[in-house]
């Protein structure tokens, strides 16, 4: 097989330098009563041109986002990346490097981390931000943990029921060994976290409100800031879509102890939810206690600049068990691409492109709702994502625009009691016009042919 | 003498918001084809204050940051326990494929039949490399791996009727294994490896008890070698009714050559950044399968793939299950890569092994009469020396992995495992020639010398990069984690 590079006259060579006859006794380490009984039971070696056409078949049996026909997020959005963020991000010597243990050959890497961090607690109003988590659930569920970490005395968290239920279903595995409790703060009418329901809590270490929310809401930030006060809680703020940030005001201006999320539309591509971007960002006094690596600059022998890994008496290789986190390898590569997209961006491009979010979203809206559907929360703030309750037996019109490969929104039945025909929308500023209208017209043919 | 003047171009580049320019930008913006809509005034704000830059400015930022950087495409990359084989192509451009990369991970059924057959025959590949029953491939990295593993040890108690508190963990293992099982509320209760490095029965047989949920094993072990006593230590665990977790982070040693079924490990997870070559990506993103025995494929997470006739599915109705890890299927792109990785080996994946264990053994052999070698043994994967010949000189093994990078390789592990003074912990994987291996014992051997007739030159490597040595401690106590 090509990747490997052994001649046999190597292999004769090499075994005779460590005294050995044959390749097998390479594993003299190993009792032969526990050698396996049974060669590995595998195909023979493939070519990269079988392969390729295998992979390609089986590529071609999904329907592609880029097709634009599913108007779907719920935590993953397709959004334009710019040609050259893949390109740029595919240089060897960013993907084939190892965690940057090494600074001295590592500023590359080093230098793009510690710019994403940067981007990453402006973009979200807040003093630091770690290296990466793995995604925007563990993410909530590490803040979770460090807010106990933080309030020592208490033992329960509160988390709005408007979170992502995904998210939520991470925290609780995250949080069922733990002799900490979860309480969970119901959403009101206009789809927002009912934040009088917290007054009852006691001895919780954390409010998390996710902003924009799972049904696309806009939560009230500047309350749910003061009733945390109020409790003498941290304020934790969670979010699925960071691209909401250049419009609307970010949970950091309001306050916020912790903020984390998922930061895939960062210019990372969908690619079936993974690799994302864990986004993790805290106040600066909370740093001793956050999960993950830290970038942080500092200068070499002559004097001169230069970045490192840093606060490492935190993390699992020198705390072990009494570590913040368990975590090492984290999203690095994830990160430095978002650092490449957030580069393009830059403060104009941030902000166009979420205002055509914005005003794609609410069009789409307008006009489903022309087609019979109504609005599940009125009077709420939107960015890209809206909830609406379809018209009668629309289950059945759902069930077959799948089958054209057209996906109208998210189901939330199987989420929610009581959101029977109810579904999430999502449109970014990928889709065209005419790739509403599309999905409009489709609609509209399936319900008078139903 | 073998030339350490390799200094290529070093072009300095500031950080990105001493560049750039108030009215550049570096992204098409698509056209405004419907109405502006107008969003509550009190919610909104200016933006963050981001850099403005154009694309020449983005790529050439970039371009230069990266020629700073070491990667496995540059040279030998022989850091012990963290597999840097070669990553090869054909996995980016698998994974970058139209219908994978741009896939919604909440498409119905019907709409992602390929990314669920993948998964799917991924599951089945994994069982027979490791000779386990059933995987889940959501754990985002190792460390998530240990965590699934431990929630899995915990629900399997939970329900056999009594939580367990201890989880047994060798002094040789990486810091993630306490770490993970804190994470899940068990106390790690430490056990030593014997003098020859490995780990004894009657010393697991004094500790085990029916409060120990199990043990937490990494085999080949990090000192690079076999753990022989496994089968029997997993006997004395499971019959005080825990079960045995393997740190599967050194698979690479042994595919082929031992099924970890038939030495009594009930839970494993693998690194699929390491063992099946996709790229580390300077710190991640990884994957961390993991795979248990039939009895324990009830707790994994949810939902799992199924095969129905000749449709795949997703099933999420399993009421013992841990629950979920990851919003979605874990780190999926890095799935892709590991699958075409194993199509493209099939069953020479054991010639993986032989040749990893072939590399190190004869590393080990030529220069152990100049480093110290602490377990004189046959050896995996990897091998590990110490500082201790060059202690008189004070050289260190920091001073010896910073030389290194003079001459175009990066260090191995160092410092590690810390049961090993002053560790040097080698691990060439298959993918470096006798020629590259040679070149590498050769500038060890010099490095040896200079310790000894010119201690200063290793002081003060690397001398070659684009900085010299850092400050952490500066670091640490001046935090600066935000330009």
């Amino acid at each position: 097989m090509h990747y490997i590079p052994h001649t046999k006259e190597d292999v004769e060579k090499m075994l005779a330098s460590i005294g050995v006859k044959t390749e097998d006794e390479v594993f003299a380490g190993i009792p032969s009563s526990l050698r396996r009984k049974s060669p590995l039971n595998l195909h023979e070696p493939m070519s990269e041109w079988k392969i390729i056409d295998r992979l390609k078949s089986i590529s071609s049996e999904m329907t592609p986002s880029s097709e634009k026909t599913v108007f779907m997020g719920a935590g993953s959005y397709l959004h334009n990346i710019p040609s050259v963020v893949p390109y740029l991000v595919s240089r060897s010597e960013f993907t084939t490097a190892y965690t940057p243990y090494q600074p001295e050959v590592s500023q590359g890497t080093l230098q793009a981390i510690y710019e994403y961090q940067t981007f990453t607690a402006n973009l979200l109003g807040m003093d630091i931000a770690n290296a990466s988590m793995y995604d925007g659930a563990t993410a909530l569920a590490e803040a979770l943990l460090m807010s106990l970490r933080i309030k020592k005395k208490t033992s329960k968290v509160a988390v709005s029921k408007a979170v992502n239920p995904y998210y939520l279903k991470v925290v609780e595995a995250y949080f069922e060994p733990t002799e900490f409790e979860l309480v969970y703060i119901p959403f009101d009418e206009n789809g927002k976290t009912d934040i009088s329901k917290i007054e009852n809590t006691d001895d919780i270490a954390a409010f998390a409100v996710q902003s924009p929310n799972f049904f696309g809401i806009i939560e009230e930030n500047e309350n749910i800031s003061k009733a945390c006060e109020d409790k003498g809680c941290l304020f934790v703020s969670c979010f699925s879509e960071p691209f909401a940030f250049g419009l609307y005001k970010p949970a950091g201006l309001y306050g916020a102890d912790i903020v984390c999320g998922e930061g895939q539309s960062m210019g990372i591509p969908q690619s079936f939810g993974g690799p994302g971007l864990g986004m993790f960002c805290a106040k600066e006094k909370y740093m001793r206690q956050m999960p993950g690596r830290l970038c942080g600059q500092t200068l070499d022998k002559d004097g001169k600049r230069g970045f490192v890994l840093t606060i490492s008496t935190r993390e699992q290789h020198i705390r072990r068990e009494k570590a913040t986190s368990n975590i090492c390898s984290n999203q690095g590569l994830c990160a430095l691409t978002s650092a490449v997209f957030m580069s393009c961006l830059g403060k104009t491009g941030l902000k166009q492109i979420a205002e055509i979010n914005f005003n794609n979203a609410s069009w789409l809206k307008k006009k489903l709702v022309e087609l019979g559907f109504e609005e599940r929360f009125k009077g709420s703030s939107i960015f890209n994502e809206f909830v609406l309750k379809a018209p009668d037996g629309f289950e059945k019109v759902w069930k077959k625009l799948s089958e054209k490969k057209i996906v109208c929104g998210l189901p939330l039945d199987k989420f929610y009691e009581g959101f029977e025909n109810n579904y999430l929308f999502c449109v970014t500023e990928a889709f065209s016009k005419e790739n509403m209208e599309n999905l409009l017209e489709n609609i509209k043919k399936e319900v008078s042919n139903d | 003498m073998i030339n350490d003047k390799l200094t290529g171009l070093v072009l300095d580049e500031p950080l990105l918001w001493e560049k750039g320019s108030r009215g550049r930008i570096g992204i098409s913006i698509p056209e405004a084809e419907v109405e502006k809509a107008k969003p509550d005034k009190d919610l909104v704000w200016e933006g963050p204050d981001f850099p403005e830059l154009s694309e020449v400015d983005v790529v050439r930022h970039f371009t230069r940051l990266s020629t700073w950087n070491f990667g496995v495409d540059t040279g030998m990359y022989p850091l012990g326990s963290c597999t840097m084989k070669y990553n090869p192509k054909l996995n980016e451009k698998t994974a970058s494929m139209e219908g994978f990369i741009s896939s919604h991970p909440l498409l119905p059924d019907n709409l992602c039949q390929g990314t669920l057959k993948l998964m799917y025959e991924l599951q089945e590949l994994l069982c027979e490399i490791t000779g386990l029953d059933a995987f889940t491939l959501q754990p985002a990295a190792g460390a998530q791996g240990e965590l699934c593993g431990m929630l899995v040890f915990n629900a399997f108690h939970k329900k056999n009727g009594k939580r367990r508190k201890k989880i047994i963990i060798p002094d040789t293992a990486h810091g993630t294994n306490p770490a993970s099982c804190a994470l899940c509320g068990f106390e790690p209760v430490g056990l030593n490896s014997g003098a020859d490095g490995i780990l004894h029965p009657d010393a697991v047989r004094e500790i085990m008890d029916e409060d120990t949920a199990g043990i937490m094993i990494t085999n080949p072990n990090t000192l690079g070698l076999f753990e022989e006593n496994i089968k029997e230590i997993a006997e004395i665990v499971h019959e005080k009714g825990g079960l045995v977790y393997c740190d599967g982070a050194n698979m690479n040693a042994i595919m082929g050559a031992v099924s970890m079924r038939e030495i009594g490990v009930d839970v494993i997870h693998l690194n699929l950044h390491k063992t099946f070559s996709t790229p580390h990506g300077g710190g991640g993103p990884g994957a961390g399968p993991v795979g248990v025995i039939k009895e324990l494929e009830e707790f994994l997470p949810v939902p799992r793939v199924e095969k129905n006739g000749d449709k795949f599915i997703l099933n999420s109705d399993f009421p013992l299950s841990i629950g979920k890890l990851h919003a979605f299927h874990g780190n999926y792109g890095v799935l892709i890569k590991a699958y075409t990785y194993i199509l493209s080996m099939g069953k020479d994946l054991f010639d993986v092994s032989t040749k990893a264990v072939l590399n190190a053994n004869y590393i080990k052999e030529n220069l152990k009469d100049v480093f110290h070698l602490p377990y004189d043994r046959p050896c995996m994967h990897e091998c590990v020396f110490t500082d201790e010949n060059f202690e008189e000189y004070k050289v260190s093994t920091l001073d010896i992995a910073k030389r290194l990078l003079d001459f175009g390789f990066h260090p191995p592990t160092i410092y590690f495992p810390l049961v090993v003074h002053g560790a040097i912990m080698i691990e060439p994987t298959e993918s470096e020639s006798k020629e590259e291996i040679d070149r590498f014992i050769e500038v060890m051997k010099q490095i040896a010398r200079e310790a000894k007739e010119n201690p200063d030159i290793l002081h003060n490597a690397p001398a070659n990069a684009k900085v010299k040595r850092l400050d952490e401690t500066l670091a640490a106590r001046k935090p600066k984690l935000k330009g």
